[in-house]
């Protein structure tokens, strides 16, 4: 559309709020929680906007903007999103926009949480909104240390250790991704086999073929770089520790966002730029998907911990998105992401909600809780229906997605996608067994003090919750965004008679 | 004779003098107004350099060299001075006498730094070099209440004097070899005796005495000691002027003066870089007190800009001299911070900054900006700074090379982010506000702003530093 231009308001939103937020006083509770709130609510709205006008028609990269940022080196500050990347968009602004209220209460050096939180968001939105690479990958870097802070400040449960983790993880993970980077960058700019320009136009550098053994070599430090983020077993070991001990609307973020950023920059970069390489680690990109996906639900099943066992479900479900990206055809895809897309909204509502119950019971000991839906009505029906969709419910649109998932992969590798399915029972094993644990059951008057949700308490919920069911009962309003996104690559890939159905 | 290349040596030449008389003739009670005099003496330098750039040329019939590239380094070096008196006005106030001639000492430092900047020829090398370190050896041992801040300046002057020895009797090895102490000469020369044994052992000796300056690894042994007793502001003027200064030597004797690219000159310099980020980067890990920190730090980055002159190509060189500048304003603001909070009452153990978040929340966030910066971490400037190093280096086909220092600079963030978790989460015992001076906030101030403009905005200065390689690199 002519005129509107929602990427850079979308972009700096965040980035303005937390600017000004380093001038208000911290006494000025409710003043620092209106700039938060209007930062991401503006963020919101634009990216609502842009959901709406966006022309699926036309598909492709729109609402682009130029900025030239370092001329010589052929950097540029281009934004634009197509149907892979606008509904993370608008993943991250309703997460942030749920992760305000629930933060609402927070005591002790709100100023400065809303200050690093808006920082990270705004780190995300740049990820996804950047069609340059080295921009989208600063942009990755950016989040990380606001994240480190979070966690560590504001965090629970051997929180420091966990914080030091995750930012190790993620910084090597990054290093290693940024290897690549350095290599496509010198290879883009040789004459013989590149362009012989200097460049980081991600559009530009997918037209060059690259050699076959760079493609190997490039799309595995990718895999590894990235795959920190996804998590991928085995470097899925931060994960668990970092989603726990984060302060539960950085959780929100952590499960809900950033571990998309992961499956996205494989997508758009690896797969965009090697598709011969994704080609050749496909197999143990899906067996390792498999792994994540029934191995972590058995993990999943035996925590102690209601949020690790949220953590940990997290993880398994990201095996779903793996192998949809390892599977390379465009069904496959369309349901990476959106299984991205639900389970960001799925695990944002069991974050809020494990949130909230520790936040009155001051426990998430599962063994500790017991008949909670006696004095918590609402939570508990919130929590069973994050459940639901968790275990792919047909109603939910994790049910749409993982569905989509599984006819994609089952064409590629039939043995290791029925796996992989049969981990949506174990899904349903625990999910159902954690439910009846801490909320069913007799009334313990332990809890007779807990109060219900209500008031602000009640929005996150209200919000994840009618996305999941909404796009849910009608999916055509997200995945003809995403279908046209993911269409061009996946004939790309195909025009390479690689990858679709064997 | 044309004085004309050389203005700006005689202006910083004729202001530590004038600071010297000026203090001499001024009754002792009045004497701490010099600073000020000083920081504005040495701003109006810099903005001499920028009003007069000069047109090139040459004095002394090439003994000297006034070109895009010594310019550049004058005004790094200008702005260093600049700042750190700035940074010692209260510390030159609490000392009992010679308040004066710290001022002036740092002036002649400077002059020696610009002289080496410019030196086209061995004999104004050594002098350049003489002249910058001695008043630093002094200035080094300034704080007489300290027995470490005298031991510094002994061992500065001892090893000092070992490098400088080690120097000239390379330089007489040339000289046999080539009959010459112009580069030029000793160009052309070394064309067709590059492989006598005589050549290699003084070139060797050479870049050994200012792999010194720069305290690349193995010649690195004296910086954290002499970091750690020497007062906050001198250790910052040795962190960014002398090793920028040694940059700068060493950039126009590879390029101008030694065979570099032939023989084994490549690899000399690509062990020393290597050397110097994994040693400084892996013995960072353990410090606890923060100047050491910041000097084995050093040492590493050391170790990054030396990549540049591993590619000695013009991106190599552009992307040396951005990462310069970079490292400098992020070293002032550290060394800023840590000076104010030193006269607070605060020591330099990193666990001593416990709760800084709480008593100076500005200065907690500039310090968080400048460790961000040197930790390689966007938006802050060094992570573009590491990327145009890396990607230079990269493009010449040693992508192993790159994924080393990317590898090391991962375990360096390990160490800056144990500091940054001590300043933004711990709880101090001590919740007493510190007082920053209004000095030192500036210096913070501008390092931050600096540091993230040259971060989020990289263009301008990039542009300009390539201009300056890429006049002088063929």
């Amino acid at each position: 559309m002519i005129g509107f231009h929602p990427l850079p308001a979308i972009l700096l939103s965040p980035f303005v709020g937390a600017v000004l937020l380093l001038f208000v006083p911290e006494g000025r509770r409710n003043l620092i929680r209106a700039i938060a709130l209007a930062a991401a609510t503006v963020s919101l709205v634009l990216a609502v906007a842009a959901m709406i006008f966006y022309d699926r028609a036309a598909g492709g990269m729109q609402f682009v903007e130029h900025y030239s940022w370092i001329p010589s080196l052929g950097v540029h500050l281009d934004l634009g999103v197509d149907g892979l990347s606008l509904p993370l968009v608008l993943l991250t602004a309703i997460i942030i926009f749920a992760g305000v209220f629930v933060t609402w209460r927070l005591e002790s050096r709100s100023k400065e949480f809303f200050i690093y939180a808006l920082a990270l968001v705004g780190g995300v939105f740049g990820v996804f909104m950047s069609m340059d690479l080295l921009v989208l990958f600063m942009f990755i870097e950016i989040a990380v240390i606001p994240k480190y802070v979070l966690i560590s400040v504001w965090g629970s449960t051997r929180k420091e250790y966990a914080a030091m983790k995750y930012t190790m993880y993620l910084l090597s993970g990054s290093a290693v991704a940024l290897v690549a980077i350095v290599a496509i960058f010198a290879y883009a700019h040789d004459p013989a086999h590149g362009l012989g320009i200097w460049t980081f136009d991600l559009a530009a550098l997918s037209t060059i073929h690259f050699d076959p053994a760079f493609q190997k070599f490039a799309f595995f430090l990718m895999l590894l770089g990235f795959g920190v983020l996804i998590p991928i077993f085995p470097l899925h070991r931060w994960t668990p520790d970092g989603h726990s001990a984060a302060p539960t609307a950085i959780s929100m973020l952590l499960a809900g966002v950033i571990m998309k950023l992961g499956g996205y920059a494989l997508i758009r970069v690896g797969i965009g730029l090697f598709p011969e390489g994704a080609h050749f680690w496909a197999p143990l990109i899906a067996v390792l998907a498999a792994v994540n996906a029934v191995y972590i639900a058995f993990v999943a099943m035996v925590q102690k911990d209601l949020k690790f066992v949220v953590a940990n479900s997290s993880i398994s479900h990201m095996g779903f998105v793996l192998i949809g990206i390892a599977s390379l055809n465009a069904t496959s895809m369309d349901g990476a992401v959106a299984q991205m897309f639900a389970h960001g909204i799925m695990a944002a509502l069991f974050f809020a909600i494990v949130g909230l119950v520790y936040d009155k019971a001051h426990t998430r000991v599962i063994a500790d809780l017991g008949g909670l839906a006696h004095q918590m009505p609402r939570v508990s029906a919130a929590f069973l229906i994050a459940g639901l969709a968790s275990l792919g419910l047909p109603g939910m649109f994790n049910f749409v997605a993982e569905f989509t998932v599984f006819t994609g992969a089952i064409q590629v590798f039939p043995v290791l996608a029925v796996v992989a399915i049969f981990s949506v029972v174990v899904t349903a094993i625990y999910v159902l067994w954690v439910f009846q644990r801490v909320f069913f059951g007799p009334r313990n008057p332990k809890w007779d003090h807990l109060k219900d949700a209500r008031g602000v308490e009640m929005v996150p919920i209200v919000v994840l919750a009618a996305v999941l069911i909404g796009f849910g009962l009608y999916p055509r309003a997200i995945m003809d965004t995403i279908t046209g996104g993911i269409l061009p690559l996946a004939q790309h890939v195909a025009s390479l008679g690689i990858g679709g159905p064997f | 004779m044309d004085f004309s290349a050389i203005r700006l040596e005689l202006v910083a030449a004729l202001i530590a003098l004038g600071l010297l008389v000026f203090g001499l003739l001024t009754p002792r009670g009045k004497r701490e107004v010099i600073g000020y005099i000083a920081a504005a003496a040495f701003l109006g330098l810099l903005a001499l350099s920028f009003l007069a750039p000069g047109g090139g040329g040459s004095f002394q019939g090439g003994l000297y060299l006034d070109d895009p590239l010594s310019l550049f380094f004058k005004r790094l070096f200008i702005t260093a001075a600049f700042l750190v008196s700035l940074m010692s006005l209260r510390f030159a106030k609490s000392l009992e006498e010679s308040r004066s001639e710290f001022f002036s000492l740092l002036g002649f430092s400077l002059v020696g730094m610009m002289m080496l900047a410019s030196a086209n020829d061995f004999v104004s090398l050594y002098i350049g070099l003489e002249l910058m370190s001695l008043p630093l050896v002094i200035l080094t041992a300034y704080d007489r209440t300290s027995g470490k801040s005298t031991e510094a300046g002994t061992k500065y002057i001892l090893l000092s004097a070992i490098s400088s020895a080690v120097l000239l009797f390379g330089l007489s090895l040339l000289f046999g070899a080539t009959g010459s102490f112009s580069y030029s000469d000793t160009l052309k020369a070394l064309g067709s005796v590059a492989d006598d044994p005589l050549v290699v052992i003084g070139s060797i000796m050479v870049v050994a005495g200012f792999a010194f300056k720069i305290s690349a690894v193995p010649f690195h042994m004296w910086s954290p000691d002499i970091y750690e007793g020497a007062p906050a502001p001198v250790a910052a003027f040795l962190a960014v002027g002398s090793k920028a200064a040694g940059f700068a030597a060493l950039i126009r004797l590879l390029l101008f003066a030694l065979p570099a690219s032939s023989g084994d000159f490549p690899l000399l310099i690509l062990s020393l870089s290597v050397l110097s980020m994994v040693v400084g980067n892996l013995i960072a890990l353990p410090q606890t007190n923060m100047k050491r920190l910041l000097a084995y730090s050093s040492i590493a980055h050391a170790g990054y800009i030396l990549l540049g002159l591993v590619a000695a190509s013009t991106a190599g060189v552009a992307a040396m001299l951005y990462y310069l500048v970079l490292y400098l304003f992020a070293n002032v603001g550290i060394f800023a911070a840590l000076s104010a909070f030193g006269e607070a009452g605060g020591s330099s153990e990193i666990s001593s900054l416990k709760g800084m978040w709480k008593r100076s929340p500005f200065m907690a966030a500039s310090l968080l900006v400048c460790l961000l910066s040197l930790a390689g971490i966007p938006p802050a400037a060094g992570f573009i700074g590491k990327f145009y190093l890396l990607a230079e280096v990269a493009r010449q086909g040693k992508l192993w090379l790159a994924a080393l220092a990317l590898v090391m600079s991962v375990v360096s963030i390990s160490y800056y982010i144990s500091v940054i978790r001590v300043i933004v989460m711990e709880k101090a015992e001590d919740e007493s506000r510190i007082r920053v001076s209004l000095a030192n906030k500036a210096i913070l101030a501008v390092s931050v702003l600096v540091t993230l403009g040259m971060g989020v905005f990289p263009a301008p200065i990039t542009e300009w530093t390539r201009a300056i390689a890429g006049s002088i690199v063929r």
